[in-house]
């Protein structure tokens, strides 16, 4: 165990870093962006320290530290990260440098300022963390909000397409849910005691009216299922995964939106344990309809980030169904699909981005034998799609086999739908694939001089860890699942749940 | 016969209200004496003293609770922390009203006959700096504040509700430009005005025959134990209310709002938003905390469903305003509406929380309209919305500034105007009326678009050639601005001090 306070300067080493590169003039672009950079890779570096004092085996919420905000409303600056939030930051320290190194060049052709874009990322970093490492719902609630404002920014400004409406359409959607989610805080608030501190919320969580409950539960659970998002919330999504530069996209599916499903785990199971085991059988049907609802509109989608942004939400269904399933496995399971979808659609999205950057259009009709111009990145958006249908190897198949055999054993009839999923997504990824990659030369490729660029060796030091991350997690998940375990074991207990009896479906085989 | 027996004064308490009217007077009397040239930085001064001197009055009273004259004056926590946030918002406002450089000749008009623009308008505007009448007028509106919020019997409410008021009338029509705009809606708050002054007598009257006196603690124990019938009761009531409703502005007695915001001129505007609705909700407070709180299951259930009204109102209204100020005036009326879910809550996290309120968007009003009196062209203020498109390219600084003042009103964190909502639907959920927080909480999603409008406008889209040059501010702007930013921003990460002295100070006398 530790006494440095990690979480605290990690929230706020990133808002420092945009504070001074928004102070660095538009004409030192370069600097900016370096600074960006460096900025990023020395919060990767303090998370690798905090991973590695993190005690596997010690208690579930760890590096806790709190500091007095509004007394009269019993608000603190609380941190404290468990192994699911530790994995979660993890994450985000590592997507971060690569995005920015991803979006080294995307503001340059355009009127925008590039120091104000590797600012608002860092603004962004610095929300995101705060978020995870939050252990106080005032705070959380906060950070939730505040999110919101750098990513508004980045899309409305430094998109392209139907920006402005994406842009707004993301804003209103998330903060409606945020006012659901509000008045719940509030609510709970009023009931709970006056305190905002969730260690003491989680124990006074059997003693709420059942009601009352099951209401705050579908404040919170609003607000979480639409920044996800799921199924019937998810509309905003494509707009502004297709309108977002493509490292925003990356960070917006990648990062921003496991805070749903983080929120769900972290304060929905915990605080409120009834109202989940009430409201889990419409939970799961939602999250089915997302997984095949979501996979059918990605196999129609012509443009590409669009088509990435669905594949996600369909993936979103897995995280749902393997959170309400209530066994371990699921559950591990699900966190691990967290950050290994963080890797896999990120990666997806990164090297969509370099395709639309060279082709100035993210229509699939636009594309079509690239791989005879660009055979190594046709190579690595093979991987990137191949890691996202959860090829086994690859990380993603770790998490999504965890996920169906752990509902499986509580749920057959959803583990059975779902697994159609797996067939729909093999036709989504495969035949985007081949009409881009694949097949005949299109001959408007050629006129395209950026085409003929392969992969650069920024874009290699871009993919690389991306690509290494999927492999070795898809071998040898262990030192994750290890530190996830703990926290989905609590997070069940909490819920009052137990595993069922182990069966002939081996128990214990992964995840230990 | 029976002796006379003269009310005992208590001067100390009154001192704040007395600096205030002197000074009016004094600055009547300095307008025919002191010559036009120096004019306008003498009355300022005056002005600026005295509202500093009266704030000083009011902290060196503070933990007073005593009723005077009477029982014609109650100061109390309430009072003074109402007062001390009216005159500092007024002080605030005043510099703005004082700003003569962003404008040559000022925002007020000096001699209505001089058409504007004109040859001879220039020579007057740059001769002499505007008019200075307008210094005495608010320094006798803030004056006739101060009494609002301290007046324990409803004639001295009226008196005081008529002191602020009339002055009011005349300094909306005091614009420089649209000088008819300016007129009519002066005439149209006037008319309005008097109606709801007029039900607001009534009112009293009837409370009179109910409780066989005015004052509030007569009110209230006739309330617990009435002699007269109910009807006087709930016909005294709602007459008296509709008064008070109408100088808070909720629907449906808000329609004078939106002309009114935009025909004043905008310092004016800015004093109203800001002030008023301080005067107009300390007022109401009391009445209902003081006088009619034994009746509270009959007003709760309609005072609530006017707060809901004047929510949807607003924040519908304002969705579909082309006009800044006039959307400004459509928010204005919606931010009263959930300042009246904090009064319904009814207990002491209520009237803390709305006292909270009002200072935190006193403070983010201003802000907002000082930033709309420095967007102009040659005709003026643009404050059309069209206007406004890619003036975050041209002037990033102003549109920054206005951006975070429409977050602010929008409630995200880290302004002023969550926790300010945070504090009012807390208060009023733990006084049982979640239904106020839940529609509350509604009307902010919708009211959440308007504002993201402007600020699409501000930064996404690109600047038309119409789009009007910002002028620099002058000294007394930038203050106000940098005031009105700084406390935004302040009470949205700290708020515990202000918190803290509103809780302390949440305790009527009776």
């Amino acid at each position: 165990m530790s006494d440095f306070p990690f979480l605290s300067i990690l929230t706020l080493l990133p808002l420092v870093g945009a504070a001074v590169v928004a102070f660095i003039p538009r004409s030192k672009a370069e600097l900016a962006k370096l600074v960006a950079l460096v900025w990023s890779l020395v919060v990767l570096a303090l998370s690798i320290f905090m991973w590695a004092a993190f005690a596997v085996d010690g208690d579930r919420f760890q590096f806790h530290e709190s500091y007095p905000w509004i007394p009269a409303w019993g608000a603190n600056f609380t941190f404290a990260a468990d192994g699911i939030a530790l994995v979660m930051l993890m994450l985000i320290a590592i997507l971060f440098p690569v995005v920015i190194l991803a979006s080294w060049h995307d503001v340059d052709q355009s009127k925008r300022s590039a120091p104000a874009y590797f600012a608002l990322l860092l603004t962004f970093e610095f929300t995101m963390i705060g978020v995870f490492a939050a252990a106080d719902v005032f705070l959380f609630y906060v950070f939730f909000e505040v999110m919101l404002i750098p990513m508004y920014f980045i899309i409305g400004s430094f998109g392209s397409g139907q920006k402005q409406y994406a842009a707004v359409k993301f804003f209103l959607y998330s903060l409606v849910g945020g006012l659901f989610m509000l008045a719940a805080v509030i609510g709970l608030w009023v009931v709970g005691g006056r305190t905002f501190d969730f260690a003491e919320l989680a124990q006074g969580a059997g003693s709420l009216d059942t009601n009352t409950a099951r209401w705050l539960f579908l404040g919170f659970f609003v607000a979480f299922a639409i920044k996800a998002p799921f199924f019937p919330f998810h509309t905003w999504l494509p707009d502004s995964g297709g309108a977002a530069p493509a490292g925003a996209a990356a960070l917006l599916v990648g990062v921003m939106d496991k805070v749903g499903t983080f929120g769900i785990l972290r304060y929905c199971l915990s605080l409120f344990p009834e109202a989940s085991r009430w409201f889990a059988p419409a939970a799961l049907t939602l999250a089915v309809i997302g997984i095949i609802y979501a996979a059918l509109l990605a196999v129609g989608q012509n443009d590409l980030k669009r088509l990435v942004s669905y594949t996600s939400i369909a993936h979103f269904g897995f995280i749902g169904i393997g959170i309400f399933a209530f066994t371990t496995q699921a559950g591990t399971g699900a966190v691990l699909y967290m950050v290994n979808h963080g890797l896999a659609t990120g990666l997806l999205f990164i090297v969509v981005g370099m395709f639309v950057a060279r082709r100035g259009s993210a229509l699939v009709s636009d594309f079509g034998g690239a791989g005879k111009l660009v055979p190594v990145l046709a190579g690595v958006l093979f991987f990137a799609g191949l890691a996202s249908l959860a090829l086994p190897g690859t990380a993603p198949f770790v998490s999504e086999f965890l996920v169906l055999i752990g509902t499986f054993s509580t749920h057959k009839g959803f583990a059975v739908v779902a697994t159609l999923g797996i067939i729909l997504a093999a036709a989504y990824v495969l035949w985007m694939i081949q009409r881009t990659t694949q097949g005949t030369l299109n001959p408007a490729l050629t006129e395209v001089p950026a085409m003929s660029k392969d992969i650069t060796l920024r874009e290699k030091v871009v993919v690389a860890p991306l690509i290494a991350l999927l492999l070795v997690l898809g071998f040898y998940p262990k030192p994750v699942t290890d530190v996830i375990n703990p926290a989905v074991q609590a997070t069940l207990q909490d819920v009052g749940t137990t595993d069922p009896a182990p069966t002939a479906v081996a128990d214990g085989k992964v995840g230990g | 016969m029976e002796q006379l027996e003269l009310p005992s004064i208590d001067y100390a308490a009154l001192l704040p209200m007395l600096i205030l009217f002197g000074a009016a007077c004094v600055g009547v009397i300095l307008e025919i004496v002191v010559p036009r040239k120096v004019r306008n930085g003498i009355q300022l001064g005056l002005s600026l003293l005295a509202v500093v001197a009266a704030l000083v009055a009011v902290v060196v009273e503070r933990g007073t609770r005593t009723i005077t004259i009477g029982g014609a004056v109650a100061v109390d926590g309430p009072t003074l922390f109402l007062q001390g946030s009216i005159l500092v918002l007024g002080g605030v406002s005043l510099l703005l009203i004082g700003e003569r450089t962003v404008e040559k000749g000022g925002a007020f008009v000096s001699q209505a006959a001089i058409t504007v623009g004109s040859k001879k308008d220039m020579e007057q505007a740059s001769g002499q700096p505007g008019s200075t009448e307008v210094y005495p007028l608010t320094t006798f509106a803030l004056g006739g504040m101060l009494l609002f919020v301290a007046a324990n019997d409803l004639l001295t409410m009226f008196v005081a509700l008529e002191v602020f008021s009339l002055p009011l009338y005349l300094l909306c029509a005091l614009a420089r430009r649209r000088r008819l705009l300016s007129q009519e809606a002066a005439l149209k708050y006037f008319l309005l005005g008097s109606y709801a002054s007029a039900f607001f007598l009534f009112g009293v009257a009837f409370i009179y025959g109910f409780a066989g006196g005015i004052q509030l603690d007569k009110v209230h124990a006739a309330v617990a134990n009435p002699t007269q019938s109910q009807v006087l009761l709930y016909a005294g009531f709602g007459l008296l209310a509709i008064g008070l409703l109408f100088k808070a502005a909720l629907a449906p007695f808000h329609v004078w709002t939106p002309d009114v915001y935009q025909g004043a001129p905008t310092p004016v505007t800015a004093f109203m938003a800001a002030c008023t609705k301080v005067a107009a909700f300390g007022a109401l407070l009391r009445v209902l905390y003081v006088a009619f709180e034994g009746v509270r299951w009959d007003f709760q259930p309609v005072l609530g469903t006017i707060a809901v009204l004047t929510m949807f109102v607003g924040a519908v209204l304002a969705v579909t305003q082309t006009d800044l100020k006039r959307l400004l005036a459509y928010s204005s009326i919606a931010n009263a509406g959930y300042l009246m879910v904090g009064v319904l809550a009814l207990n002491d996290e209520g009237l803390s929380s709305t006292m909270f309120y009002l200072v935190a968007y006193g403070f983010s009003v201003l802000a907002a309209f000082a930033i709309l009196s420095l967007v102009r062209d040659a005709d003026g203020e643009a404050t059309h919305l069209s206007r406004w498109a890619g003036i975050g390219r041209k002037s990033p600084l102003l549109a920054a500034t206005f951006t975070f003042v429409l977050l602010a009103f929008a409630g995200i964190p880290l302004t002023s105007g969550f926790t300010s909502k945070f504090a009012v639907f807390g208060a009023a959920v733990e006084g049982g009326q979640t239904w106020l927080v839940i529609f509350g909480v509604i009307t902010s999603m919708l009211l959440a678009f308007p504002y993201l409008r402007v600020v699409v406008l501000m930064w996404l889209s690109e600047p038309g050639e119409s789009t009007p040059a910002v002028s620099i501010p002058g000294f007394l702007t930038s203050a106000v601005l940098g005031i009105g930013v700084l406390v935004t921003l302040g009470l949205g990460v700290a708020p515990s001090p202000l918190i803290d002295l509103t809780r302390q100070a949440a305790d009527f006398v009776r």
